[in-house]
């Protein structure tokens, strides 16, 4: 029961990258019926985002503090960051401290200028070309928005900590009424967790419940009627196109923490996410969060020893199974809408 | 001439010249000049384009004529890699059965992928083959590697048995011709270096390109171009699909066997990175680059790239303050400045932009520049036979993937 329960937590935190990021694939595909490659670059760029702001709070300048001596005698030189000299020790100590969650803020304004920017300057042009060129030229952006940031920031994984209040692990067993130290589980994945399921559902309810996801609903059902009410569709579907990018830059900001952010990282989690968003159908955006989670979970089972020994190996193909077997058994994947992509 | 019309010998003849005398082709200059780092003569550069030409023209004969487009292809080639590895092993350094096993397995691999990734077409297709490829690489580092030797890669050892070495050379060769051999024919200041491997490597892709001809002429060809334009079509006049677009999986995925193999018969290793989706992503940028679905296409893309990559990769700060030397100083180091990024270890950043601007401008890659450019040598302005005006009669090309 604990082991079952471990694994299901530690499939989670995978999970919610993956169901974020085939989240916002599919919101792409759905609006604008663009196959977007470069989607694991932005995911990629939002952890960067929590590096960058890690840094600027980083920096300091030199001041001399007479009552410390280094070891010749002479007065030591200590680095002050600034954040600590503008809002005092304990407030700008606490600034840092909590970096990667303040860098959600800092990131989302630039992850909508990012995805602005990149439909209107690049995939607005490329709505009436084939699939295939769609794929082509965001792949080639994906590369070339990787070797910028390798440029930048090096080549090695960069690590980012979380803040020090949840970097340790809750016993969640106790919580659910097992004996104690059966399920530990590190808290910031815990919190990741959180945090995806509050994005997840923040769109969802956006969608759901405003005037402007009701546009967007009916646009993404019949794109030429919403056109011919009057209403300007495009400038809302580059809209969504902008959020769909903060929704992976967010994956990305939160992701830092638990997996030090390098250049490839989002190209790393690009396969899966194709492969989570056509599990869980084209179109489909609850298919595309439900298989995320399913996939993650599936991931962490057959990384078990008991199922390594049953059957080696299965922990390193596990997903590409399983959408294997989907794929030729259910034909729209797991939640597909009838008429997206099909043969 | 070899069941060819007018035009595809002359194409064949063409590329053959370019092919044999490509060691005095790519080393247009002499060898101690500022320029020589220009030059692409030299055999390790010369097999990687040939063999990589030999895969994007496997890869073409699917892509370019059914609109299937493989994720998965870099497989095949691992797979022909560690065949062919293993004949080495076993048998002797003699190449010949280690490639012919190489294109066999291969070949046999494609058949089993190639026969349930087929039941799907667009990206449910790209996806199933991006798994299959997936599974075979996370295998090949895991599970498999009694037979592929994990993350060392497959190499041959002295204790290995090869039975039929006998007094043979240590080193790969072909009856006693060794694939490292190499001529040096020195003229002037210029350096030409004649390789025995390249060449071995040069008359298997002067056959891949004879077969790639014929197939894309054939009535086979005609059949698969006619499942990319309409399956749907093609279906209602009762026609079954499938054996002709399994065939045209595996004649692909034995041309990708044979690439591997002739790189297991240059170096004699081989390794499960050949079988990363980014492997395979290499050849479809390739083949897109070159222009898909022509017949010269995927041989000037692989081309292209395996050039950019290595000579970018090896320009740095040292080379570029040479050429800007000419500036004033201020000048020179912005010059530099301006084009660091783009060189050494950035030339990825070059290759996708290039990538992008060809994809964006050029749908039909290099091949249609240059018709481009031909016609506008020839037309200066006269409108080109058959434009545009007749929407009628001249509908919108077909689609690169089966939709």
């Amino acid at each position: 029961m604990d082991a079952i329960l471990l694994q299901i937590l530690n499939g989670l935190d995978k999970g919610s990258a993956y169901a974020m990021i085939a989240l916002g694939l599919t919101l792409i595909f759905g609006t604008l019926g663009v196959v977007n490659f470069a989607h694991g670059a932005l995911f990629m760029i939002g952890a960067f985002c929590a590096v960058t702001l890690n840094r600027i709070l980083n920096l300091s300048y030199t001041v001399v503090d007479e009552t410390q001596k280094d070891f010749l005698g002479n007065p030591l030189k200590v680095d002050v960051p600034y954040v600590k000299g503008i809002f005092g020790d304990a407030f700008g100590n606490a600034i840092i401290d909590w970096s990667v969650p303040l860098a959600i803020l800092f990131s989302i304004p630039i992850m909508l200028a990012v995805g602005y920017a990149m439909e209107r300057g690049l995939i607005k042009h490329f709505y009436k070309r084939p699939h295939a060129d769609q794929i082509l030229v965001t792949f080639g952006l994906a590369i070339v928005m990787q070797e910028i940031v390798k440029y930048f920031f090096g080549a090695n994984p960069i690590p980012t900590p979380a803040p020090d209040a949840l970097k340790g692990s809750i016993d969640f067993g106790v919580l659910v009424g097992l004996d104690v130290n059966a399920v530990v589980y590190p808290a910031w994945r815990f919190v990741y967790f959180c945090f995806a399921a509050l994005v997840i559902g923040g769109v969802f309810a956006f969608l759901q419940f405003t005037t402007f996801g009701m546009v967007v609903r009916a646009g993404m059902a019949d794109r030429e009627t919403v056109g011919l009410l009057g209403i300007n569709i495009d400038r809302r579907f580059t809209i969504m196109f902008g959020i769909a990018a903060a929704v992976a830059g967010l994956a990305g900001v939160m992701y830092a923490p638990i997996n030090s952010p390098n250049y490839h990282m989002g190209m790393d989690f690009l396969v899966l996410s194709f492969v989570v968003v056509v599990v869980g159908g084209m179109g489909s955006l609850p298919g595309a969060v439900a298989a995320g989670f399913l996939l993650g979970i599936l991931e962490s089972f057959a990384s078990m020893n008991e199922v390594k020994a049953l059957l080696p190996g299965i922990d390193q193909i596990i997903i590409y199974l399983v959408a294997i077997i989907i794929l030729l058994t259910r034909p729209r994947g797991l939640m597909g809408r009838k008429g997206v992509m099909e043969d | 001439m070899f069941g060819l019309d007018k035009k595809d010998t002359t194409l064949l003849i063409v590329v053959t010249a370019l092919v044999v005398l490509a060691p005095f082709i790519l080393n247009p200059f002499p060898a101690d000049s500022a320029l020589a780092q220009f030059n692409a003569g030299y055999p390790d550069l010369m097999q990687r384009f040939v063999i990589f030409g030999i895969f994007a023209i496997g890869f073409n004969l699917l892509f370019g004529l059914t609109g299937y487009l493989s994720f998965g292809h870099a497989a095949f080639l691992g797979v022909g890699s560690y065949a062919a590895v293993w004949m080495f092993k076993l048998l002797s350094y003699n190449v010949v059965p280690a490639i012919v096993l190489a294109v066999i397995v291969a070949g046999l691999f494609s058949v089993l992928i190639g026969y349930v990734s087929l039941r799907r077409s667009g990206i449910y297709f790209s996806i199933l083959t991006l798994a299959f490829a997936q599974m075979s690489y996370n295998l090949a580092y895991s599970v498999l590697t009694p037979i592929t030797n994990g993350e060392t890669g497959l190499q041959v050892y002295s204790n290995d048995p090869q039975i039929l070495k006998g007094d043979g050379p240590d080193v790969t060769h072909l009856f006693g011709l060794e694939m490292g051999s190499a001529y040096t024919l020195d003229i002037g200041p210029w350096s030409f270096v004649f390789s025995a491997g390249y060449y071995f490597c040069a008359i298997f892709m002067l056959v891949a390109f004879y077969l790639a001809i014929r197939i894309f002429r054939s009535p086979f060809g005609l059949m698969l171009r006619a499942v990319k334009s309409n399956q749907q079509r093609m279906a209602y006049t009762g026609l079954n699909t499938r054996p002709y677009t399994l065939a045209a999986f595996v004649i692909s995925g034995m041309y990708a066997g044979l690439a591997g193999g002739l790189m297991a018969a240059m170096d004699p290793l081989a390794g499960a990175e050949r079988m990363q989706w980014t492997a395979s992503g290499e050849v479809v940028l390739m083949t897109i680059l070159g222009g898909a679905g022509t017949l010269i296409g995927p041989v000037l893309g692989a081309g292209f790239i395996k050039y950019f990559e290595n000579i970018f990769s090896k320009i740095n700060d040292s080379v570029l303050h040479q050429w800007f030397s000419f500036m004033p100083d201020g000048m020179e180091d912005f010059m530099v400045f301006i084009v660091h990024p783009f060189i050494g270890k950035g030339w990825h950043l070059t290759l996708g932009i290039l990538f992008m601007l060809v994809v964006i401008f050029l749908p039909g890659g290099l091949v249609e520049g240059g018709q481009r450019i031909a016609a506008w040598l020839r037309g200066r302005g006269k409108k080109p036979a058959g434009g545009s005006g007749d929407p009628e009669h001249h509908p919108k090309p077909a689609p690169h993937v089966a939709e």
